[in-house]
Formats: C-alpha cells, structure tokens, sequence
C-alpha cells in the first residue's frame, strides 16, 4: 500500500485563509447584531472617558444557528471523575466542555460573547443615531491643537529632527566655497560632513491655555430613569464626551448625581444607581459649582456641564435652580440642559426648560430629547453655541 | 519553527505501522497525508476537513469561536483530522512532535479502516468526497456571483436549509421508496389480512387508503420534501437545498458512530504502537498523550474513553470471559478478532452501547444521568444497580442522532390549506421552544406557507402554529 505524504509548503498559506471571506460575512453580522442592541450596550457598558482601544464585551444573540432541539427536560449521561457522584450534586462544567459535539448541541453553547473596540462601538451608535456623514466627518476630522509647531532650522538639535536634505545642501555649499577658496581635497576625494553642516528642524512648543477642558456630566437619578432614558442621557453626555476629545489635550470627566441631595460618583454609579423620591435639582447644580471652583478653576479650565433631566423638579426649588444655573454659565464655557421625556412616557409633571427660558445668557443651551434621533440635532445646536462664543472671544 | 523530524522520518514510521495494520488484519483506503500548519488545520477543522468547500458565514463564526479557543490556550487543536473519502486524507499538525505524529498516524489508520468497513458508510460515496463537494462549492459560488441571485438571496436560503439539515433519515442503509411505492405499499396494507375462518367471519369491509395524501407515509427528510413539493422554488434554490441536504448526508454516518469510531482508532493505535517498537523517549511520549486523550472528562462524556473500553471490553469477553460471562452467552463462536471486526461491520454507536455495555462497564465508566437546570447538570442517577439500566438507556437515547428530535412531514395540505404539518415523535423530551420557534420560521420561509408542528409540552398536546410572521401555540384538545 502506497501511502502519500504531502510536506507542509509555507506558500500555501493563501489557501489557509480561505475562510477570510467567511469570516469577513459573520463580522458583518456580528455589527447587525450590535446595531440591533446598542441601546442596551450603551446603556450598560463604562464607557465614557475610557480610551479607543478598550474593548467592550458583547453579548451577541443575533447570529446563533437555530436547529430543533431538546430542552431542558432532555436528561443526558456524564462520566464521574475519580471522587464519587451522589444523586442531586452539581456537575459544573464549562459550556463546550467535552470533545465531539457535534449535532444537536445543546442551545447554550451558542451563546457567546464577541470583544468590539470601543472605536468601533461609536462607529456603529453614530450610524445608529443616524448622524449625517458629513457632519460626523467634521466631528472626526476637527483638528487636533498641536503642541509642536516647527519653526526655521537651527545647526544644533536632536538627531531626529535632522532635515538631511539641508545638511547635504550645505555640505555643497561648503565644499563649493572651499574648492573656490583653493582648498585640495583629500586625495581619495573625499569631502567629508563637518558638524557645521548639520541642519535641524526647530520646533517651538506652543503653550496653550485653552488645552484642558472638564466635563461635568449632571444627572438626574431619580428611579424613573430606564434602559431607554440611560440610553439617551449616556449618548449625549458620551457624544459631549468625544467632540471634546478631539478639541482639547486633556479632557477629564466628573459625574454628579443628584436627587435631593448631589454627590459625585463613578460613571458605573452614574448610570446604574436609581434613587427614588424627590428632586432638587438646585443640590447637583450647587455641586458642580464647589466642584469647579476647588478643581477646575475657570481660568486654567474649560468648563462644560451638562445636566440630563427628566423635568420633575421640586416647585420650591425652581427659584434656587434658576440661580445656580446662571452662576454656572459664568464659570462655563457652555452648560446645556437636556430634558429627556421618552415618546409615550406622557408629559407628566413640569417642564424645566420653560422655566429655563428666563435666562438669556449665550453659552446656556436648552434641549429636548424625545428619541435617539433628537440627539444628534439638539447636539448641534448645543454646540453652535459654543462656537458663538469662541468667535466671540 | 523547524520541525525536528523529517518526511523521511514519517515515512519510516508509516511503513512500519503499515505493516502492523495488515498483521492485525485491518482494511483502509490508501492513506494521504498532508501536513499543515496550525492556521491550515484550523481552517480545515471548519470546512470538516474538506480541501474545497462552499462559502458561509457560519464558517467563519466557527473560524473565530476556534481561533479564540486556541490563542487564549482554552484548547489545543486535534491531534488528527480524518476525511472519510477513497484515498482516505487525514491532516498532521506540523509543529507536533514525532511521537505525536506516529501516533496519530496509527489513530488515523484505525479511521481509515473503520469508515471503509463500517455499514452505515456505505452510502456515502467515499469515492467521490473530495469531488462533490468541490462540485457543490462551484455550484453555490456560481449562484453568489450571478448578478441574478446574489450573495444575500443564497444566504438566506443557506440559513434556513442548514436548520434543517439534520431533520432526514437516519438510517441509511435501508433503501428510500418512492412515493409511488409508498402508494403501493399503502395500498396493500389496506385489505383485510388473510383469515383463515373467512367462511365464518363477516368480511370485513375495504376502506380504500387516500392515495392522494401527501406525503404517503410520514417524511423524514424535510429539505428534499419542500424542494419537491414547494412549486414556488426556483431551481437555484432547489439545488441549494439538494447540497445541503446531500451533505448533511454524508455526515449523518459519522454523528451515528462518534463512540465506535473513536474508540476503534483508539484501540488500534494502542495496539499498533505497543507492538511498534518504539524508543524509549518515544514510548514515554506516547503514554503521556495516549492518557490524556483517553481520560475520562469528568462532567461530560469523552466519546474516546467510553468507546476503547467497550471494545476493549468486547475483546476481553471473547478471548477469555470469566465463568459468569460464558454461563450467560454460552461458548463463544467467534474468535475474538473475529468478533471484533463483525462489531465493526454491523452496528452504530446506539446498538453498540445496547448489546456491548455492560452492568460492569457502566460502573467502571462512573456514569451517571443528569438533568439540565439553567446552565448546571444537576446528576440525577448513579450507576447502582437499580439505575445503571436506565443511565444505560438514556445514553444510547443521547448519542448519534438521537440528540436530533424526530421530526417528519405528515401532511402537505393541512386544512385543506396548503399549510405544512409536522409532527414531533415525542419520547420524553419536549424540544427547546425558542430554537422551534426560529427553526419553525425558516420553514415557513421555505415552504412559504403556514406551517404546524405537532409535539408535547410539558405532556400536552400542542400545535405549534408559525403563519405570516409569528408563532402561535393551541394546546390540542
């Protein structure tokens, strides 16, 4: 019997991949499934203020292979180990435990969690929130201030700012001047580089002022606040988040939550703690203020803050409220006030941004977020503002 | 990495285990093998091994689920990857040592032999494997890239079909009737039987079958019935559905025979590198692999441990079974090898475990019988003597098909309706109700018609009703 023995050949690697384009359809299907659940990931996940490369684990339901199968009631056979198995014990055992299955897996084996980056997490919620492409060009393309800037060159530098075009321009010139001046060369002909001859780039750090920003992200939590609002408030503190990221060097983030009384707290407390009972939201506002004013001093901060309600405030505090928002807009650059009442939710109870109206100072803005789609518009809006006011300066 | 051992090197190997295979009387196919490295054998573990394949994304969510698996060292890849076809091809992971690939090479003949001489791979066609399905993988590519047909249109029959794909015949030894013998055959079972005191009795009257109904008698292979009987179908998705039906197929052997046929090559290889020679260092390796292959995973069932020990145990009844044995099966008849390799022939995993699992092999197995609650096993039967029967029956119940539901096609014209209806053959096991409800969708998807299924929930009769785009359930009453 012949028996044929083909030896591994590395150009073959082309057809190792031959799943790439298989792999590139269950990625895409992977996304639709993402996409069908962002307002829960959104929702749920850390994710403001964490850096692009995190990645996010989720938990994907919309690409298992359905077949008919037995459930629950389906008894099956295991091997006991060495120690004894008694009636009633627990047998853990991870999902894909055991070698060979094959058809008819149980159901549970095709749950899994895929890792998205947080980069492409946004990718997908700006398409979620419809963001027109041009604009979120603008949002992603807005120049980043440099620190550097390069300005003339000097004959002394570190050796990788050397401009080697330049060094060699002069080493000519040198030479020129030296073969006029009647100088001989080496007799190999050598005209060798002197230290004279090296050019570098100079560069100038630019300090600028305006390079820290904070965002003070102010909530409301009071225990009305669903999947569906968490999902609205966290996509506009988060989209607040990112826009200032791509303005300013350093951009850090503090979480106040408030509901008769503000505390700072994590963004994980921030969107996962619910506290029933009254609102005041005067407490948060007063917060933040403290907060700039022992951290963030105006003059070395940019200050944003932003404060997501669903509206219900307490009649007594409205004069408070009032005037502690007009002390914020002197210390921020822009305060926004977003009111979040969900489609169907019924406007019950008041409303704050008519009471809001009172005040006419340019950087204070106003928003109401019904649905995912507003928050792309009252977000614009926000931010023109802000360009007002940075025209203005 | 440089592999420390050469082609030359295998090749010595190989001649020798030849030998050896023939001493001890086994049969495979010729025998190729490539030698890959571990991204090959990855990509050759999703497409089942196949050198062609047709495209699905399926695949590629297989690809990333193993690939994961492995780089975080959640699991090694097989040792062996054997394709059932004439010459038989098996895969050997280049960067394993050369114990290992001896090992594995003697593993791989006891495959080999096993597929060429096991019945229920008689219809698989070994000789063609590698050509069908190149041929189905140029079909389906062929309909992606027609401007026509497209990409999505594919997948979505692809999808549905797959979710199907094991809803057909088991057993395929017995040769399928065709309708019109099915009609016959209904036919013929409608007179009344002989009675021998006619002249006595009153005669019976004849009720004349419907020989309209169809399906005649209940179907099982669910993809071929919609594909005959679905007018709607173009012929692009008629063959879609023919390709994945004929590869479920080819594959329905090997579900069928898990246990025999891991533990078959199993038992070889041992044997024929215990009879080898093997340097010490080599000898060391392979007892160190061997164990770990071959050791019970505690919680699950580990196909090759179960399997060596019930041919091992098969062996050991017929060369010199103790007093007790031949007072219960009388003098054997057979030699052992004999015997062995008539086991081989004529069972699959399910009346192997029935006639070769013994009281004894139960309790030396440490099996028991679990219930599923959420994602624990909770045990529900040790192996005492008066459970071991029942853990016994509820394993041949667990393995080969019988973890697939049996579900067949009883009428295609339910309520006069054109609606499809189906009913579950119910053996204590209700099916999982959201994986029937999608699975129920891609069959109203392919029948494009209302569809019923029939089974029991929680002991009541149930018609499980998918219409325009929703399941509905009606108890029966």
């Amino acid at each position: 019997m012949d028996t044929i023995f083909r030896p591994y050949i590395p150009s073959s690697g082309q057809r190792s991949d031959r799943s790439a384009g298989d792999r590139l359809r269950h990625r895409e299907k992977v996304r639709e499934a993402i996409r069908g659940n962002i307002a829960d990931i959104i929702a749920e996940e850390s994710i403001i203020g964490k850096d692009n490369n995190r990645i996010v684990k989720v938990p994907i339901r919309g690409v298992k292979e359905y077949r008919f199968v037995y459930g629950e009631n389906a008894p099956g056979v295991g091997q006991g180990g060495d120690g004894e198995v008694k009636p009633g014990q627990v047998v853990s055992q991870g999902k894909d435990g055991g070698k060979g299955h094959q058809a008819g897996d149980q159901p549970g084996t095709d749950y899994y969690e895929t890792e998205v980056s947080l980069d492409e997490l946004v990718e997908v919620m700006f398409e979620d929130l419809e963001l027109p492409d041009l604009d979120r060009k603008n949002l992603r393309e807005m120049e980043v201030e440099r620190m550097f800037r390069q300005q003339g060159y000097r004959k002394k530098g570190v050796r990788v700012r050397l401009d080697k075009k330049r060094t060699a321009r002069s080493r000519i010139k040198r030479k020129k001047a030296s073969l006029r001046a009647g100088v001989t060369l080496h007799r190999d002909n050598r005209f060798p580089f002197h230290k004279d001859d090296l050019r570098y780039h100079h560069v100038v750090t630019e300090m600028r002022r305006q390079s820290n920003a904070v965002v003070l992200c102010i909530m409301d939590t009071s225990g009305s606040m669903d999947t569906m609002k968490k999902y609205l408030a966290r996509s506009s503190f988060f989209l607040l988040y990112r826009f200032l990221c791509t303005r300013y060097q350093n951009v850090e983030i503090v979480f106040i939550a408030h509901h008769t009384e503000a505390q700072e707290v994590t963004e994980d407390e921030f969107f996962h703690k619910g506290e029933s009972g009254g609102t005041l939201i005067s407490s948060g506002y007063n917060k933040a203020l403290d907060i700039v004013h022992e951290r963030y001093h105006p003059s070395l901060w940019n200050v944003y803050a932003f404060h997501c309600s669903d509206g219900d405030n307490f009649d007594s505090d409205n004069e408070a409220a009032l005037k502690a928002a007009k002390e914020l807009t002197q210390v921020c650059n822009l305060f926004g006030y977003g009111e979040i009442k969900p489609l169907g939710a019924g406007y019950y109870g008041s409303t704050m941004i008519q009471y809001f109206s009172q005040i006419t100072e340019p950087n204070f803005q106003t928003v109401q977020i019904q649905r995912k789609e507003d928050i792309w518009p009252s977000f614009k809006i926000f931010l023109s503002k802000d360009r007002v006011r940075d025209d203005a300066a | 990495m440089a592999a420390p051992y050469s082609i030359d090197d295998l090749q010595r190997w190989n001649r020798q285990i030849v030998e050896l295979v023939e001493k001890f009387g086994l049969d495979p196919y010729p025998q190729e093998f490539e030698i890959c490295d571990h991204e090959e054998t990855l990509s050759y573990m999703v497409y089942s091994g196949m050198p062609s394949h047709y495209p699905h994304w399926s695949y590629g969510k297989s690809f990333e689920k193993l690939k994961t698996l492995y780089d975080y060292g959640l699991s090694g890849l097989p040792y062996e990857m054997v394709i059932n076809s004439n010459p038989s091809i098996a895969y050997l992971m280049r960067d394993n040592t050369l114990a290992l690939q001896v090992l594995t090479i003697a593993h791989v003949y006891g495959h080999n032999d096993f597929f060429k001489n096991n019945f229920t791979f008689k219809t698989t066609r070994a000789n063609y494997t590698i050509e069908t399905f190149k041929a189905h993988a140029n079909r389906v590519r062929h309909y992606v890239e027609d401007p026509s047909i497209g990409l999505e249109r594919v997948e979505t029959i692809l999808d549905a079909a797959h979710a199907l794909s094991l809803q057909c015949r088991r057993n395929l030894a017995i040769r399928k009737r065709s309708e019109a013998e099915q009609r016959e055959d209904k036919l013929e079972e409608s007179k009344p039987s002989r009675d021998a005191f006619q002249s006595i009795h009153r005669r019976k009257e004849w009720v004349p079958p419907d020989l309209a109904k169809v399906p005649p008698y209940p179907e099982e292979d669910i993809l071929l019935f919609i594909r005959d009987h679905n007018p709607q179908l173009a012929e692009w998705q008629k063959d879609l559905l023919t390709i994945v039906h004929e590869q479920a197929q080819y594959f329905i052997p090997q579900i069928e025979t898990k246990i025999m046929n891991e533990g078959w090559a199993s038992f070889w290889h041992k044997r024929i590198l215990d009879s080898a020679g093997l340097p010490q260092g080599m000898q060391l390796e392979f007892i160190v692999r061997h164990n770990q292959v071959l050791s019970p995973h505690p919680g699950s069932l580990n196909p090759y441990h179960v399997g060596m020990k019930v041919w091992e145990d098969i062996e050991r009844r017929w060369k010199d079974p103790n007093s007790k044995e031949e007072a219960e099966f009388g003098p054997k008849k057979k030699s052992a090898r004999d015997k062995l390799f008539e086991v081989r022939e004529v069972e699959r995993d399910s009346s192997f475990l029935r006639r070769y699992l013994t009281e004894e092999l139960v309790r030396e197995l440490n099996l028991f019988e679990y219930q599923q609650r959420g994602n624990d096993k909770v045990v529900s039967r040790v192996a005492d003597e008066e459970n071991w029967q029942r853990i016994k029956d509820t394993l041949i119940q667990s393995v080969g098909t019988g973890t697939i539901p049996v579900i067949a096609v009883d009428d295609a014209d339910y309520n006069s309706n054109r609606a499809l209806f189906l009913k579950h053959a119910h053996d204590g096991r209700d099916l999982q109700l959201e994986y029937a409800e999608k699975t129920l969708q891609y069959l109203r998807q392919l029948w494009g018609r209302e569809v019923v299924l029939e089974t029991l929930i929680n002991g009541k009769k149930n018609h499980l009703h998918f219409g325009e785009n929703r399941l509905t359930i009606k108890p029966v009453h």
